[in-house]
């Protein structure tokens, strides 16, 4: 039943024609470009991956008005999103952080590509070494050897 | 009465699909034919039973039987007929219902479609997938059943959320869902070739039309959701990376991986144990989808009302399906052993490329949509993993992946020339060049990475037009002759290329999508807002009854240069029902670019806020799509793959390896 | 060796739903955000006060530990737990106080009329900026505030009788020698 009702307090906020609002912006050009591109990387947190500046719902309005407050006082890009993550914690950055606890996340793919392109050259150098190889057999070859009719085999 | 029948004809189903799933696969054991012969009418039973089960649970919604349950909480007498009936699906119980239904419509197809396999390949293939329509039938008659009634009745429905009452359901979930469960059964051969301990050419050609029509429906199914997204949201985002989303692009990815590498199989006889990780992990993904979307384990926009007792259920039925088969894989896969060799670079080498890096992309998906989760149960902390994350690691794989499809196709089989390869494709170099420094000079001081993302596609386009005029020696030898070639083309070829084309068509419109522009004014009637050229004039606001709604429906003239362009209606529709909005975005394309106009709110004074974006080559996303879904009809459509030939095959192969296996 | 490579999915997927196994663990939400300010001073706040001429501002509720509770009158679970915010004012004599968030004074005052009024003071926060500060991002959402103005505890959602007992209940007897 909670869960239930938990999605209905979710999709109250779940408006159409979402983002930002004429009377929400800022007068100067320059503050309200950087305002939208901060409101881009903000998460709004009852309408999940959509950022603040694409969400209709209140909660992004609200905070939507609260980044254009910090930088017309004067904060920084990085005070600004500070300000949020104080209130809402890190989750609403839709840009985790790097720190160890995300280690695995960021460089987890990359590592993944490199170790998939050192398997599958071993592999293939394998395969092409095999037949061609002439000169006589290593211990380690012939075991190899041994390993790829053991293989055939089955 | 009839909801009685469809509960029943459910029950029966289940029976139907245990000796589906026991008889055939002991028959295939015992080598009795009339044993095997049973999966075959088993399976076209229970489609004709769930069928029924469907057809009963439709007709409970179309009537307004309100002494069921399910129709209780998701219709409504004045709900228009076209979203009574897919609303069935609209909800967690109707649309397992219609994932079982998928299911059964794939095994009837094996089943009258498989003449041309051995009996025994039949027999296991239909086995396991009546194994699976055995979990999901239990899952809908134990946790989810459709068919529950209430008394008294109910004086009406609550209704279906506003949201989902768009022409999109009808197509959208269907789409989606036959694509998923089709990889079942590319799923069951991979269990019935680990079964038999065998997997030779003859297993790859049976098994590759199934994998590419599942392939064509998920691609349709994603793009169409993409699509829906765009048109409903009010601002024209397409994807969003939230985990629904990636728990469909998941499988499409590894599948892509699988057509890839299923033709390494055909003709290199190597690759095999791969190809049949591949296999099972397509279809594992997809059932780990179900798992995410419906158990409640993280959070959604689309997320069904969900329910931890049904997610144990689902996870028992992920750990007996995905489990066992990665066990049976761990014991038989390591005597797979292929043949055929090839060099590093040749056709092989490149599929080998495109799989390893479909692969790591598919990773990346998974690592990022369940990373949240992986934290939170290590008690870590709550993050959100949004699209920064995924432009960074996902879209820098899948970038050289797009420039080797271009090269790729060049090459020989066994051992190919890429320095040949490369020159011939000279052609391609110039457009690419071309087109990348007139967008850098149009756009100049703009967006970089949309610059090249648009040569990418360039790129690719014309390599693949090259390599069609390559192999039909275009300007090389009398057009008279090119064309005889051309003809003769097996279309495999010319799906791959028209598959290969709606990527590149896909990856523009990606790309072109920083240069979208917005204009988001409040308009007085009367009063215009100018973008891209375009003087969008709102008239007036009109207060028009719907079905089973209020709209506020706005009049927009569209003018370019003083003359008419189009008259746009963009709305606001209120849900008295379910007391909720929804906006009703219009749209006028030329193909090259959408105008996207969406009516926000109206303030005190009559004044309205409305939202105008252009769009460039957005279209092109939906329309790669569509390309590349045809590309894979195109291949479908092959002679090889018909049946008949693939006996033929067979009969050459185990003419060739008559111990092998049997 | 070569057959580990193979056993590798399996071990990989067994990881995997160990995963799941722990997400899927009764009584635990893997939706429910801890807050952002808990052990962190609650945001100073003073608002004009629903019915009287008092304003409610946390200097006010300094001293000793009270719960504070964002509702509104347009929440539809906030109806559920009101029985529950009732029986806890009433028959616990706990120190509740709300807060209408983006709530009109009239809507909520008939709300608290119609249901009972388990509040010793509500204050009206109408454009929702005290429940910014706070990190609200849906009502109810229910926060507990010791002696010293830190906030020790929230509850998102409507509160449930197993929660009170559970959390609740301790958590403010922890609290309450202290004062």
């Amino acid at each position: 039943m909670r869960k239930f009702v938990l999605c209905l307090v979710l999709l109250l906020g779940a408006l159409p024609a979402g983002g930002v609002e004429p009377k929400e912006r800022l007068a100067d050009p320059a503050l309200e470009a950087r305002a939208r591109t901060i409101s881009g990387e903000l998460r709004c947190l009852v309408c999940q991956n959509e950022s603040i500046d694409e969400s209709g719902a209140d909660l992004a309005h609200d905070i939507r008005i609260l980044v254009r407050e910090r930088l017309t006082a004067g904060d920084t890009d990085a005070q600004t999103i500070q300000a949020v993550v104080n209130r809402y914690g890190a989750f609403v950055l839709l840009k985790p952080p790097v720190e160890p606890a995300t280690y695995v996340l960021w460089f987890g793919p990359p590592a993944l590509v490199l170790l998939g392109l050192a398997a599958t050259g071993m592999w293939l150098h394998r395969r092409q070494a095999a037949p061609t190889d002439t000169a006589p057999l290593s211990p380690d070859e012939s075991r190899r050897l041994a390993g790829l009719l053991r293989d055939n085999e089955g | 009465m009839i909801t009685e029948l469809g509960h029943f004809a459910l029950i029966l189903a289940l029976f139907v699909a245990i000796i589906q799933s026991t008889i055939p696969l002991i028959g295939a054991a015992r080598r009795h034919i009339g044993w095997m012969a049973v999966g075959r009418s088993c399976a076209l039973i229970g489609f004709g039973l769930t069928a029924l089960a469907m057809l009963s649970l439709m007709h409970a919604y179309v009537t307004s039987d309100f002494t069921v349950v399910n129709v209780i909480q998701n219709s409504h007498t004045d709900k228009p007929l076209l979203y009574k009936i897919t609303g069935v699906w609209g909800n967690h119980e109707g649309s397992m219902l219609l994932w079982v239904f998928m299911l059964s419509l794939c095994a009837a197809a094996v089943a009258l479609f498989s003449n041309n396999l051995p009996p025994a390949l039949r027999a296991r293939v239909l086995a396991v997938q009546g194994m699976i329509a055995v979990g999901f039938l239990l899952f809908i008659l134990l946790t989810s059943n459709p068919f529950l009634r209430t008394f008294p009745p109910a004086p009406n429905g609550q209704g279906l959320n506003p949201v989902l009452q768009d022409p999109g359901l009808a197509f959208h979930p269907p789409f989606l869902y036959l694509g998923y469960v089709g990889f079942s059964v590319a799923f069951a051969f991979a269990v019935a070739a680990l079964i038999e301990g065998r997997v030779d050419a003859a297993w790859a050609r049976w098994v590759r039309p199934w994998t590419l029509a599942s392939w064509c429906a998920l691609t349709i199914g994603i793009a169409m959701g993409s699509w829906w997204a765009y048109y409903t949201l009010g601002w024209g985002g397409w994807w969003f990376w939230d985990p629904v989303e990636n728990a469909s692009f998941m499988p499409w990815l590894v599948g892509t991986a699988l057509i890839h590498s299923s033709i390494v199989v055909e003709k290199r006889d190597t690759l095999k144990s791969w190809t049949i990780l591949l296999a099972i992990i397509t279809f594992s993904l997809s059932l780990v989808g179900t798992f995410l979307v419906r158990s409640g384990v993280l959070t959604s926009v689309h997320a069904f009302a969900t329910d931890p007792e049904r997610g144990m259920f689902i996870l028992l039925l992920l750990v007996t399906a995905i489990g066992g088969s990665l066990t049976l894989y761990a014991v038989r896969a390591p005597s797979l052993q292929g043949g055929g060799l090839f060099a590093p670079i040749s056709r092989e080498g490149s599929l080998v490329l495109n799989n390893l890096l479909l692969s790591c992309g598919c990773a990346t998906v998974f690592i990022g949509t369940l990373y949240p989760l992986f934290l939170d149960a290590m008690g870590g902390p709550k993050l959100s993993v949004g699209f920064p994350f995924f432009n960074r690691s996902f879209v820098p794989m899948m970038v050289p992946m797009i420039v080797a499809a271009g090269v790729g196709p060049m090459l020989a089989w066994k051992r190919g020339d890429l320095l040949g390869a490369l020159q011939r494709l000279w052609v391609a170099y110039i457009a690419t060049a071309l087109v990348l420094l007139v967008t850098f000079y149009l756009t100049y001081g703009g967006p970089v990475m949309a610059v090249l993302g648009l040569g990418l596609a360039t790129w690719l386009f014309t390599a693949v037009l090259t390599e069609l005029a390559d192999r039909v020696r275009l300007f090389r030898i009398p057009l008279a002759d090119s064309w005889r070639r051309a003809v003769n083309l097996p279309r495999a070829s010319y799906g791959m290329s028209v598959a290969h084309l709606g990527l590149a068509v896909s990856v523009a419109g990606f790309a072109a999508s920083p240069f979208a522009r917005e204009a988001i004014e409040i308009l007085k009637p009367g009063g215009s807002i100018h973008i891209a050229g375009y003087e969008i004039t709102l008239e007036h606001v009109d207060r028009l009854p719907g079905p089973n709604y209020v709209a506020d429906d706005a009049t927009i003239r569209v003018t370019s240069g003083g003359s008419l362009v189009t008259v746009m209606h963009p709305e606001r529709r209120y849900f008295q029902l379910q007391n909720q909005t929804t906006g009703e975005t219009a749209i006028r394309t030329n193909l090259l670019a959408d105008l996207y106009v969406a009516l926000g709110d109206a303030d005190t004074k009559g004044d309205w806020t409305v939202r105008v974006y252009w769009k460039p080559l957005v279209p092109w996303i939906w329309l790669g799509g569509v390309i590349m879904a045809f590309g894979g009809m195109v291949s479908l459509s092959d002679r090889r793959w018909r049946v008949g030939v693939a006996a033929r095959a067979a009969r050459r192969s185990q003419q060739a390896v008559p111990a092998a296996g049997e | 060796m070569k057959r580990i490579i193979y056993l590798l999915p399996l071990a990989l997927f067994f990881v995997l739903v160990g995963y799941f196994l722990i997400s899927l663990r009764p009584g635990h939400d893997t939706h429910e955000l801890p807050s952002a300010m808990l052990e962190k001073p609650a945001p100073s706040f003073e608002l004009a006060d629903l019915g009287d001429d008092n304003r409610l501002a946390l200097t006010g509720l300094k001293g000793h530990p009270v719960i504070v509770n964002f509702f509104a009158s347009w929440c539809v679970p906030c109806r559920i737990e009101h029985p529950l915010l009732m029986r806890l004012s009433q028959q616990d004599h706990l120190p509740l106080y709300g807060i209408a968030y983006k709530d009109k004074p009239d809507d909520a005052a008939r709300l608290l009329a119609t249901y009972g009024n388990p509040f010793r003071q509500v204050g009206l926060d109408q454009d929702g900026r005290v429940g910014l500060d706070f990190g609200v991002y849906g009502v109810p959402e229910t926060y507990v505030i010791d002696a010293n103005g830190i906030i020790r505890k929230r509850f998102v959602g409507p509160l449930t009788a197993e929660a009170v007992e559970r959390d609740l209940m301790p958590l403010l007897k922890q609290l309450e020698p202290s004062s």
